[in-house]
């Protein structure tokens, strides 16, 4: 391109300089022969278990939009909704806790996210479920003098204990998420939102936390995608999701496999989605700095 | 004769152990551009930081345009104050800083009228027209839509200038604003700057730049040692420096 001919003819000693835009690849045998050979086992793979009349193919193709499957998609979807909005809002209300000066915040927010992150989901939501056999009613009752309140088994249904432990769970991986995002930002950002008179909210919520999405939604996306799936847990409390739905169908049909197989494509549609959602946020979120490559390039000013 | 703006009484700063300012006093005027020099470490940036309560004073007090910066009197009691009203007292300061410090999420436009918008509640089209008019002044109008990362490092600071500019400060601080600049393009920060201390804002400038000292300045203050050394006109404390330590740090400048 730049002087094609000078580069030609340009030598020095001996040596001739032949100008690169020129060169060829090399075709790759070997690199060849791996991909004509993991094709071949991929595509026996998949005609094997396409002619595999124990899959139950019909069965699946049969039951894929039963009404039961669906409305149980609709709840594992929902639930998942729910809990991953409610837990972020919590999640970064301990995630400033736990950033605060304050002791008594920042002990609080501790304490919170060593108990539900050392403790399984699973455990949580039963608790959740059998909550009234520790408390019967519901209400503030300070060292027993009592100020009103419910009866527990009316206020625990398998729906109310299904959100609550799940988004309590994961608001304290998402605080950690979140605080991890916060301390991305450089602490000159927060300083010159508070020279300029910002209130902290203010400049935690116009200047620290947009520039701290870029590294919150990454983590955030994976644990919305182990969200989708931690949903199934509920099918233990009587929840009627996704994978509860599928299950009361095989207990009818003793069709195990092909059941549980409809659950397992409709929770890879559900995430394969959620992941093309993930890139377009992130693209969002990277906007400042994706319409600067080509000046970036030119002109090297420094990370600011 | 006027009120001071910034009046500095017996400021004292520590780290830990490390005593980093030991009683400075300063008075700045209305309208002064006051130029701090000294040796790296001498507490310069750590006094400006202080001014506008960035940093806390362990002893003695700061007052701008009358009051004193982060605490209150109640009765006869000294209060400290919250940190939202402390920002409430920020809000008449502009500054810059030495790294910039641009919102690297926001466009140029919207760094500018952040402030006046969003906390001394101007109208959009009010802060809007206030920016662009601000933006002509440090040359950089075409930049409105730009991100801070297309810029150059002279071309971010210009605009930080005109961000601090824009909620029309009664006192400008400035943080070793070209430290961090190409030699090629500390010029044009300087000649905005040198605009501005021509048009009359008060300003407080920290800096290594002896020759917008010399051109800018109507006093220079010399520190050292977390004391201030020296001071004066240019002509005077730049030309023919009394104290020995002004004299060493200046000479290694000529």
């Amino acid at each position: 391109m730049i002087g094609k001919d000078r580069v030609n003819s340009a030598k020095a000693g001996d040596v001739t300089f032949r100008d690169v835009s020129t060169a060829h690849q090399q075709f790759r045998w070997g690199k060849t022969a791996l991909w004509l050979i993991v094709v071949l086992l991929a595509a026996d793979f998949l005609w094997a278990i396409a002619n595999n009349e124990n899959f139950g193919w019909a069965t699946i193709r049969e039951y894929f939009f039963h009404p039961e499957v669906v409305a149980g998609l609709w709840v594992s979807l929902g639930l998942t909704v729910v809990a991953m909005i409610l837990g972020t809002i919590l999640g970064l209300i301990l995630a400033v806790m736990r950033l605060s000066d304050d002791s008594l915040a920042n002990g609080l927010a501790g304490i919170y996210i060593w108990f539900f992150r050392g403790t399984p989901l699973l455990v949580q939501l039963i608790f959740w479920y059998n909550l009234s056999t520790l408390f019967p009613t519901l209400g503030i009752n300070l060292f027993g003098l009592g100020l009103g309140g419910w009866d527990t088994n009316s206020v625990i249904t398998p729906l109310t204990a299904a959100i609550l432990g799940l988004a309590l769970n994961e608001a304290a991986y998402m605080a950690e998420i979140i605080r991890g995002g916060l301390l991305s930002v450089d602490k000159g950002q927060a300083e010159t939102a508070s020279a300029f008179g910002m209130t902290r909210g203010r400049a935690l919520r116009r200047i620290v936390i947009p520039q701290a999405m870029r590294a919150i939604v990454p983590p955030t996306g994976n644990q919305l995608i182990s969200m989708v799936k931690a949903t199934s847990l509920v099918s233990v409390i009587a929840m009627s999701d996704l994978l509860y739905a599928v299950q009361s169908i095989y207990n009818r049909t003793f069709d195990i496999v092909p059941m549980l197989l409809v659950a397992v494509f409709w929770y890879l549609i559900i995430t394969s989605v959620l992941n093309i959602g993930q890139g377009y946020i992130e693209r969002y979120y990277g906007r400042s700095d994706r319409r600067n490559s080509a000046a970036a390039a030119m002109q090297p000013t420094g990370e600011v | 004769m006027t009120q001071p703006i910034v009046q500095a009484r017996n400021v004292h700063k520590a780290y830990d152990q490390l005593e980093v300012l030991k009683g400075i006093d300063l008075d700045v005027a209305p309208g002064e551009v006051v130029v701090m020099l000294g040796p790296s470490g001498s507490g310069k940036s750590t006094f400006l930081r202080c001014i506008n309560h960035l940093e806390s004073i362990q002893q003695g007090a700061i007052l701008v345009d009358g009051e004193q910066m982060g605490y209150r009197l109640q009765g006869d009691k000294l209060l400290k104050l919250s940190e939202n009203a402390i920002a409430r007292q920020r809000r008449k300061i502009g500054m810059v800083f030495q790294s910039f410090n641009l919102y690297p999420h926001m466009t140029v436009l919207q760094n500018i009228i952040e402030a006046p918008v969003g906390i001394h509640g101007e109208s959009r089209a009010d802060a809007t027209a206030h920016a662009m008019q601000l933006l002509n002044r440090v040359g950089l109008a075409d930049k409105a839509p730009a991100y801070p990362r297309q810029l150059s490092g002279g071309q971010q600071q210009r605009v930080a200038i005109a961000r601090a500019l824009a909620i029309r400060p009664k006192l400008m601080l400035f943080d070793e604003p070209t430290s961090a600049l190409d030699p090629e393009l500390v010029g044009e920060v300087l000649a905005t700057m040198r605009d501005l201390a021509a048009q009359g804002l008060t300003m407080i400038v920290v800096t290594h730049e002896i020759g917008f000292a010399r051109e800018a300045a109507d006093r220079v203050v010399f520190m050292d040692g977390g004391v201030v050394v020296e001071q004066g006109r240019p002509g005077d404390v730049l030309v023919n420096p009394r104290h020995p330590r002004t004299q060493a740090f200046l000479s290694r400048f000529i």
